[in-house]
């Protein structure tokens, strides 16, 4: 088991309104020539937390804000845009994030994601108009049944994921090991087109 | 490691683009990043894989070495941690990049678990004007289709302004498509792909080549072939493009004005970049030029943003930055005199690397700099902390140095084709 397997995920969200947040943005590139995964949480989204001086910005929407008490990010359209850096889901983990939410999440980001615990989540359109305009909201993710709502009851939507990588997040997996079991396959598909 | 063989690495990120100092060692950003050059050069002496390293002539960025040492090669499954891997589709690879879990999965089984995506042709009809390069037709492209346009599609660029580009322009075009949200850029391989490939150091040669060639030439899409999505673009009436805000599709001519805010992202866009709606692009002053990166660092940049600088001078108070994308490519711009001319210029001619582009290894803009840059991101800080970036063409980006306004090339083009009447 590689991370904690992923059921059912309730808390409150931070919201960034923006469309188009790329991986820049959750991370700016002059974090990433560490050669470790540690204390990348304290650089996600840095340049719109922290001023030139290093000092927190009145205006940035995680002002004030305890991290380990918000699990969900809701983000504009197409959030994750860029680059591979798969520092951009380890930054918004270490940050104690475990979930995205967006009407449409970068394909690369996405991936990136789900191989780390962190779950994408893609609503339709009025549910994610309702939680951009509803910051804070209390938010139940259930990845088993693939819904997502209003903690409570009121509105909802349906997400999918792509089913092999759920199957991986349920049970806290890395796919390496599936890949590792067809070594015959693999060894075959070499020598015939060696 | 499961194939050391089918694995090679090179120093591109975070290296200098400075030369060595005095003592012989290489002024490098930080300590980190000097850790990680040293820490890819162990990493890859224990595990038996090539490196292209610090000294090597072939040393440069993956996506311009590939191609250039002819690793790669129609049909092939290519993969590398970086975004821009789709560059190497030009052959008619299928090439894409890979976060840094799958690279670890590639290296260990040689295997990279992948859903189908959906399939999309983007043909380019028409013939591209002159001034009009595979860099403009990429920022079109995008601003039509926006920057989600190809999300989880495999984009194939067809259409008579594709089959007429050189291998460069190809590079260049399927570089961005990843700016359109999609993985894989492609282009049908053909004579001229054949004709790029011959000879070089990885290519097949002897009757390996003839039989590679035979087939490739099986690879392309299949008359009546089905697609998803089919986009055309006429380019006829295309004009070199400039970036006006943050995301790689808020791109328009550049002879023409900022376009109205379509809502508060837009506002945060302009706020950010000091332009505001219907304002000329062509007054928005420039401090800073870059050519270089992945996108815009081949031969035919360098010659096209040269043609534009000989003779002229770059705009006081204006730092221009040419980075060659590979050693080979710097060592043959020596030879066509190109440094001089830009030396000449007022420009700085620099060691190969990604430089700019992405602003790790030192080289970057001051908070306000507004850089004209022939790289692939306007992001908000990608170029440096509060740094402001338009994305153009090389020959767009030294036609600004040389003006240290954003403007237009295409004059400089018919002034010579004037004086060589
Ligand atoms: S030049 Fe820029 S986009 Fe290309 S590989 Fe380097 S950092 Fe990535």
């Amino acid at each position: 088991m590689l991370f904690e397997p992923f059921s059912t995920l309730t808390s409150r969200t931070i919201v960034l309104r923006q469309e188009n947040v790329d991986t820049d943005q959750i991370i700016p590139a002059r974090f990433l020539t560490t050669t470790s995964r540690d204390g990348l949480g304290d650089s996600v989204f840095y340049d719109w937390r922290f001023d030139e001086a290093g000092r927190p910005r009145n205006s940035s929407v995680f002002n004030g804000l305890n991290p380990g008490d918000f699990r969900i990010l809701v983000a504009g359209s197409n959030f994750g845009c860029g680059s591979s850096r798969e520092h951009a889901p380890w930054a918004l983990l270490g940050y104690g994030f475990k979930a995205v939410i967006s009407s449409d999440i970068a394909d690369i980001f996405k991936s990136n994601a789900l191989k780390n615990g962190l779950l994408p989540v893609e609503v339709d359109d009025d549910f994610h108009r309702y939680l951009l305009s509803h910051p804070g909201a209390e938010v139940s993710i259930d990845l088993e049944n693939g819904v997502v709502g209003v903690h409570g009851g009121g509105m909802s939507s349906v997400f999918k994921v792509e089913p092999f990588a759920r199957r991986c997040l349920l049970d806290g997996v890395d796919p390496l090991g599936h890949l590792l079991n067809r070594k015959n396959a693999i060894e075959n598909f070499e020598e015939a087109h060696a | 490691m499961r194939r050391p063989d089918r694995t090679f690495a090179t120093l591109d990120h975070s290296t200098p683009t400075l030369p060595a100092r005095a003592d012989g060692s290489l002024p490098y950003a930080t300590a980190d990043a000097a850790e990680q050059v040293a820490t890819l050069i162990r990493n890859c002496e224990r595990h038996g894989v090539k490196l292209f390293g610090l000294g090597d002539p072939a040393r440069g960025i993956v996506h311009v070495i590939g191609p250039e040492l002819g690793l790669t090669q129609p049909g092939k499954t290519i993969v590398c941690g970086d975004s821009h891997t789709s560059t190497h589709g030009a052959f008619g690879a299928l090439a894409f990049g890979i976060g840094t879990t799958e690279v670890g999965h590639v290296l260990a089984t040689q295997c990279v678990l992948q859903r189908k995506p959906r399939s999309m042709r983007v043909i380019f009809d028409g013939r591209a004007p002159d001034g009009v390069s595979a860099k403009d037709l990429a920022l079109l492209m995008i601003a039509t289709i926006g920057a989600d346009g190809g999300q989880g599609a495999a984009i194939e660029f067809a259409g008579p302004a594709v089959e007429a580009l050189s291998m460069e322009g190809r590079m260049t075009l399927c570089n961005m498509s990843i700016e359109a949200g999609a993985r894989f850029g492609m282009v049908a391989p053909d004579e001229t792909t054949f004709a790029w490939l011959k000879d070089r150091p990885y290519a097949p040669s002897g009757d390996a080549w003839d039989a590679a060639v035979a087939d490739w030439k099986t690879l392309p899409s299949d008359d009546g072939a089905q697609f998803d999505e089919i986009v055309p673009i006429n380019v006829a009436t295309a004009a070199p493009m400039v970036t006006y805000g943050v995301s790689p599709d808020a791109g328009v001519g550049v002879d023409q004005v900022a376009p109205a805010t379509r809502g508060a992202g837009d506002r945060q866009a302009f706020d950010y970049m000091g332009i505001e709606p219907g304002q000329k692009l062509s007054s928005v002053a420039v401090n800073r030029v870059f050519i270089g990166s992945c996108t815009n660092s081949r031969l035919s940049d360098l010659q096209a943003a040269a043609a534009v600088m000989s003779g002229r001078k770059v705009k006081l108070g204006v730092t221009a930055l040419i980075v060659p994308g590979s050693e080979k490519i710097k060592k043959e711009a020596e030879a066509q005199g190109l440094d001089a001319i830009f030396i000449n210029a007022g420009a700085q001619w620099r060691e190969p690397g990604c430089s700019m582009c992405i602003a790790m290894n030192g080289d970057q803009g001051a908070p306000g700099d507004l850089v004209v840059s022939t790289s692939n991101r306007n992001f908000m800080g990608r170029q440096g902390k509060g740094v402001r970036t338009v994305l153009a063409s090389p020959a767009t980006a030294a036609a600004s140095a040389i003006e240290g306004v954003i403007a237009d090339p295409r004059p400089y083009l018919i002034k010579e084709t004037a004086d060589a009447v």
